[in-house]
């Protein structure tokens, strides 16, 4: 699905190759690999409409600049819409209030509530400092109360006890005054799991809130969640005054339009999101990453842009041209790739956007790593032309003359040469397979037709 | 109104699988989602127009793109085939369609007495899909029919998880095999089986921890459970159950693939179909997969289990009422 999805987009680009400004026609397809990437992702169907309608009118008319194509002027407000709509990051929790600042937790079953809780009582202890107190009023859950205590024994958080044969109200009021009176910083209130159309129980959670009177009342909702996402945000926020939202289970592979979804239905900022079960797994929301998520192309977007801005399109004529022939791939030609690596913000940071590439394990991403690449580049420099373009004449005395010339030394020579040699081999074959135009033209959709076999 | 279900008025089908989806239904009902109905109208002209307003009711019922794809285009090739003329012809069509889809995986989960005893549920899912309840319900259900029943307390990583299961078993009285928070699930759900072996128990109903489909070392413990059961005793039946929340979106069908991967599974369980979700990537699941849904749960309570019926589930789903 995500390759589909990539190839798809791509194809569409090269499809809108050469035109001067988009039209309703020249963007129909387009938008509707979008629509279907969305649903595919789990955006919620009347906030897809939305989405698509507006990303249409803004793009409408739109002129071309030359260096971009329209499909990639399309793709990339489908992805500026799409951040601008997941919010800012750096949201933060309302702790600016006199203490005890009350935080209230509400979402539907098994939505992560009661282990956010303890992740966020230990973000607060340790990140700021705070004296934290935590109190279940799930008294329907079996064992939900037990499950706190057990959090919050475990984090060093204190735990205000309650049992299953109270009343919610009874507990919060209570526990609200023992707040008060140990002069707790925060006080952290789970709540039962409850369906957002069962109307004793969202009269109860608001019977909560009119008691508690949060500082934050926060909707903790399942990424994995589907189309529903959006009737229950609603019923929720309609409720309870939200403050904010917190996406769980981040660590799995769901695409995660749930979270377009509930942000779109509640107009509340998604604070953070929950990377695992452990307490430390809760990090601060990055609306890049859930949007490139959502599109399931890794960042391919932004590469998209770097790739067509950077590469000095004549140079990479002239060198697709040059292996295509058959003529060998020298030293300047080598020299001229790690210069335009370097001006594509590195090779780590172009690693980095591509999908997949969060899987390369550290150890072969530091043979690459862009120190390498500035190393190779001042040896390259300090060879004369002729071992440039002759590069079997550097003998013995040559390379002692290179490593002193680069600050490098004579190993450090036998490397370059050593991997010079096989990325000799490799441009060898993949001239002739058309490995590495059938690579960058999958990122991209339209580099210049030199690279392509 | 459309001549379906005319005969689900009964006593019996009042309290049955689809009396209580609607009553979820029926509570409050979203603006955004109305029932195929309203959306028809009576008068309505069978156009492409309609069709794309049922496309988007599958849609918003997680069908999913590629499957809800596939119905449309069987709707619409009747369409040209002029064989929808009205609106019941339409609805029956639509149902019928998506009822034929589901019926090879409506197989319901029988205890056979002839096989080597205990019968093993295994209880697998993403975390808070509803296992351990759906195991309270289960031990209510097979308790019903006859059968003693043991329970496994296998989640040993979740807090309080094991008080979970005991108090489960508490309320349906059977026993319930644990060790200390933190054990090996697979040396607990040995312990067990020798335990019920020991005192002829028939049903074994092993719970395990939520664990994300996509880890790997969670999954490999997955296998090594499976493993130990067909240590214990290789002629031992066992059902591997999936247990899915209904509010999952198309991950769901992920889900299954990768579990299923590692542990063949054996049924499906869908879950909190009691809300306003409803659960339709069990279409594509059951396209690519054929994998039987057993049970699906409505509500959070014991009784809050029924045998899965392809029928009413399209019917709540596409919400047409009498
Ligand atoms: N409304 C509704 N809630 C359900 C249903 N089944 C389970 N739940 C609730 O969903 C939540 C999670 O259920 P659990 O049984 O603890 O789920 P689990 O899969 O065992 O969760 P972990 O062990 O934490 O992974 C609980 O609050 C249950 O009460 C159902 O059919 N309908
Ligand atoms: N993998 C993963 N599991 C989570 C995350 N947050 C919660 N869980 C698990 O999801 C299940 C339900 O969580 P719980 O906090 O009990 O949900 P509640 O019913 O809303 O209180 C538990 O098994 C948790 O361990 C998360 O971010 N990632
Ligand atoms: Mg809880
Ligand atoms: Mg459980």
């Amino acid at each position: 699905m995500f390759d589909n999805l990539t190839g798809r987009l791509s194809q569409v680009i090269r499809e809108l190759r050469g035109q001067a400004r988009l039209t309703e026609d020249n963007i129909a397809a387009a938008l509707r690999e979008v629509r279907m990437a969305l649903l595919e992702a789990d955006v919620a169907l009347p906030v897809v409409r939305d989405f698509i309608e507006h990303v249409r009118l803004r793009s409408l008319g739109e002129e071309i600049k030359t260096s971009l194509s329209p499909g990639q002027v399309l793709i990339r407000n489908v992805r500026d819409e799409l951040i601008a709509l997941m919010g800012a990051a750096n949201v933060t929790l309302n702790l600016n209030t006199p203490p005890p600042a009350v935080i209230l937790m509400a979402g539907l079953q098994g939505a992560g509530k009661t282990t956010t809780v303890a992740k966020l009582g230990n973000w607060l202890k340790q990140q700021h400092h705070k004296k934290v107190m935590t109190v279940s009023c799930d008294v329907y859950r079996p064992a939900a109360i037990e499950q706190l205590r057990l959090l919050a024994h475990a984090n060093g958080l204190e735990f205000f006890s309650s049992s299953a044969n109270q009343a919610p109200v009874d507990i919060v009021t209570a526990a609200l005054g023992q707040a008060r009176k140990q002069f707790m910083d925060v006080l952290i209130v789970d709540s039962a799991g409850r369906l957002h159309i069962d109307a004793d129980m969202m009269a109860e959670i608001r019977q909560l809130h009119d008691i508690l009177q949060p500082s934050d009342t926060l909707f903790i909702v399942d990424s994995m969640q589907g189309q529903d996402a959006v009737n229950s945000a609603q019923a929720f926020a309609t409720a309870l005054p939200l403050t904010g939202v917190i996406l769980t289970k981040t660590d799995g592979d769901a695409r995660g339009g749930a979270a377009l979804s509930v942000r779109q239905v509640t107009g509340k900022p998604i604070i953070f999101m929950g990377m695992g079960e452990k307490v430390d797994a809760l990090v601060p929301f990055h609306p890049e990453r859930v949007a490139s998520r959502i599109l399931g192309m890794g960042d391919v977007l932004s590469l998209i842009e770097v790739v067509e801005q950077k590469t000095d399109l004549q140079q990479a004529e002239k060198l697709a041209k040059k292996i295509k022939k058959g003529s060998g791939f020298d030293l300047v030609d080598f020299r001229e790739q790690l210069r335009q690596m370097q001006n594509m913000g590195g090779l780590n940071s172009l690693l980095d956007k591509l999908p997949g590439m969060g899987q390369i394990p550290a150890a072969a991403m530091n043979q690459v790593n862009d120190r390498e690449l500035i190393k190779l580049g001042a040896m390259i420099d300090s060879m004369t032309e002729r071992e440039r373009r002759f590069p079997d004449v550097i003998n013995g005395s040559r390379k002692k003359r290179i490593a002193t010339g680069s600050g490098t030394q004579v190993q450090d020579i036998n490397r370059l040469l050593k991997q010079f040699k096989q990325m000799q081999k490799m441009m060898k074959r993949m001239s002739k397979k058309g490995g590495l135009a059938n690579m960058m033209r999958g990122l991209s959709g339209n580099l210049p037709r030199g690279y392509r076999p | 109104m459309f001549g379906l279900n005319k005969n689900s008025t009964t006593e019996e089908n009042q309290t049955g699988m689809l009396a209580r989806l609607r009553q979820g239904l029926a509570k409050t009902r979203s603006k955004l989602f109305s029932g195929i109905e309203s959306l028809i109208g009576t008068k309505r002209a069978i156009d492409p127009a309609l069709l794309e307003e049922i496309e988007a009711r599958l849609l918003m019922a997680d069908i999913g793109v590629a499957a809800t794809a596939r119905i449309i285009e069987a709707l619409s090739s009747a369409m040209r085939r002029h064989e929808l003329n009205d609106m019941d012809q339409l609805l029956d069509t639509l149902k019928a369609r998506m009822v034929e889809l589901l019926e090879p995986v409506t197989r319901p989960l029988l205890i056979p007495d002839d096989t080597a005893k205990p019968f093993v549920i295994l209880v697998i899912g993403v975390n808070g899909s509803g296992k351990t309840t759906t195991i309270g319900k289960m031990t209510s259900y097979f308790q019903d029919q006859g059968h003693s029943v043991l329970l496994a307390a296998g989640d040993t990583f979740r807090a309080a998880a094991i008080e979970q299961i005991q108090h489960w078993g508490e309320t349906t009285r059977v026993p319930v095999i644990a060790q200390q928070s933190g054990a090996d699930s697979a040396a607990v759900i040995f312990d067990a089986l020798q335990s019920a072996r020991a005192h002829a128990i028939d049903l074994v109903i092993a719970d395990t921890a939520g664990r994300l489909h996509n880890k790997n070392n969670l999954m490999q413990e997955l296998s090594k459970i499976r493993r130990i059961i067909t240590k214990f005793d290789p002629s031992l039946p066992v059902e591997v159950l999936l247990v899915l929340d209904a509010g999952t979106g198309q991950n769901a069908l992920s889900q299954a693939q990768q579990f299923n991967e590692v542990i063949n599974i054996t049924g499906l369980v869908l879950t909190k179909l009691d809300g306003t979700a409803r659960g339709g990537v069990v279409f594509s699941i059951a396209h690519t997969l054929n994998i039987p849904i057993r049970f699906i749960g409505v509500g959070e309570k014991l009784q809050d289990l029924r045998p899965f019926q392809a029928e009413d589930f399209v019917t709540a789903l596409l919400d047409i009422r009498e």
